[in-house]
């Protein structure tokens, strides 16, 4: 599908999304770029993944952004048999970051999830096994990648 | 010891010809080092980016092997030298400081670059990049470079054999000043 086609089918399914302007969309590589709400995004997933005409069956990135505000998770998908690319966005408070996991629709979702969850701090919730990926017991709690992170012993700022 | 000297006297010795062979006058010490730093067996240990630069000193073109530490070991217990050659993390630190805790005595340690030798581009608003390998365990020779070029590695590394000649090792040196 192309992004226009894509955007009508979209809207059809969750009337709530939005769509960034065209000329973001200008900017290659062109993804199409959709905006949804935490509470709408588990069941908007779902019908990502299995609507045949849609089937998004590769989450080739999940990460988040934090701009200081408030948090941004972003999500990009692709289908392997369409070969069409979506980015989503989902704006989450920054002191209560609660978002429905994927990691059921797409099992890799689970490390990348486990990973924001350390660096970011974000709650996702269902998930089977969230707890520290690569940071070494005790960090629960301090998110490295939160623009208000401190640690007076190891950094030094410049 | 300059490299001249070391190509006009290449072991530590004089041979004083007899008709049925000859006689070699030496220091058993000087043909230890001698010896000792001619064949210094490398870990393989690489952290990151300056691994590669240290694999391409191990290739065909650049060839340490020319120098006698063609025999890069997968375990610390019979590596002589460790090269340092990526950033270290906290979280690397310990499991670093065990493997030269493992390696034998006489051992040597090579900071390769500029994480290695002080954190580099990592030193500053980085959680996580311990600032130098030297706050872990000691180091004999540093390199300067982002990663440094074969070339480099290879200077590193006959500076290392020059001063193991040159005189004792460390253990050696802590046993003669009692504590």
């Amino acid at each position: 599908m192309t992004n226009d086609e894509l955007k009508i089918k979209l809207s059809e399914l969750v009337p709530t999304i939005a769509f960034e302007e065209a000329a973001v969309q200008a900017i290659p590589p062109g993804w199409l770029n959709v905006s949804v709400e935490p509470k709408d995004w588990h069941g908007f997933a779902k019908s990502l993944r299995y609507q045949p005409e849609l089937s998004f069956d590769y989450l080739f990135c999940e990460t988040c952004v934090d701009w200081k505000t408030h948090l941004t998770m972003v999500y990009h998908l692709e289908s392997t048999q369409h070969r069409h690319i979506i980015v989503i966005k989902s704006k989450l408070d920054r002191n209560k970051s609660d978002i429905e996991t994927v990691s059921d629709i797409w099992k890799t979702a689970e490390f990348h999830e486990r990973e924001v969850y350390e660096l970011f701090g974000v709650n996702f919730l269902n998930h089977p096994d969230l707890r520290l990926l690569i940071l070494p017991e005790g960090w629960e709690g301090r998110n490295p990648l939160r623009k208000d992170f401190e640690d007076p012993v190891n950094v030094v700022k410049l | 010891m300059d490299v001249k000297a070391n190509i006009e006297n290449p072991f530590p010795g004089e041979v004083h010809p007899t008709p049925t062979g000859g006689v070699l006058v030496t220091a058993i010490d000087d043909v230890i080092n001698w010896a000792r730093s001619n064949s210094l067996w490398p870990l393989v240990f690489g952290t990151s980016c300056c691994a590669i630069e240290m694999m391409s000193t191990a290739s065909a073109k650049y060839d340490w092997s020319r120098f006698g530490f063609e025999v890069a070991r997968a375990t610390p217990r019979q590596a002589d030298v460790i090269i340092i050659a990526g950033t270290i993390v906290n979280k690397m630190a310990p499991v670093l400081k065990r493997l030269y805790d493992q390696m034998a005595d006489p051992k040597y340690v090579i900071a390769m670059g500029a994480c290695a030798t002080s954190g580099g581009p990592f030193f500053y608003n980085t959680y996580s990049v311990v600032k130098g390998a030297d706050h872990v365990i000691p180091v004999d020779v540093y390199i300067a470079g982002c990663p440094p070029r074969p070339e480099a590695l290879l200077h590193a590394l006959i500076t290392l054999q020059k001063k193991i000649k040159s005189g004792l090792t460390r253990e050696q040196i802590r046993m003669a000043k009692p504590e």
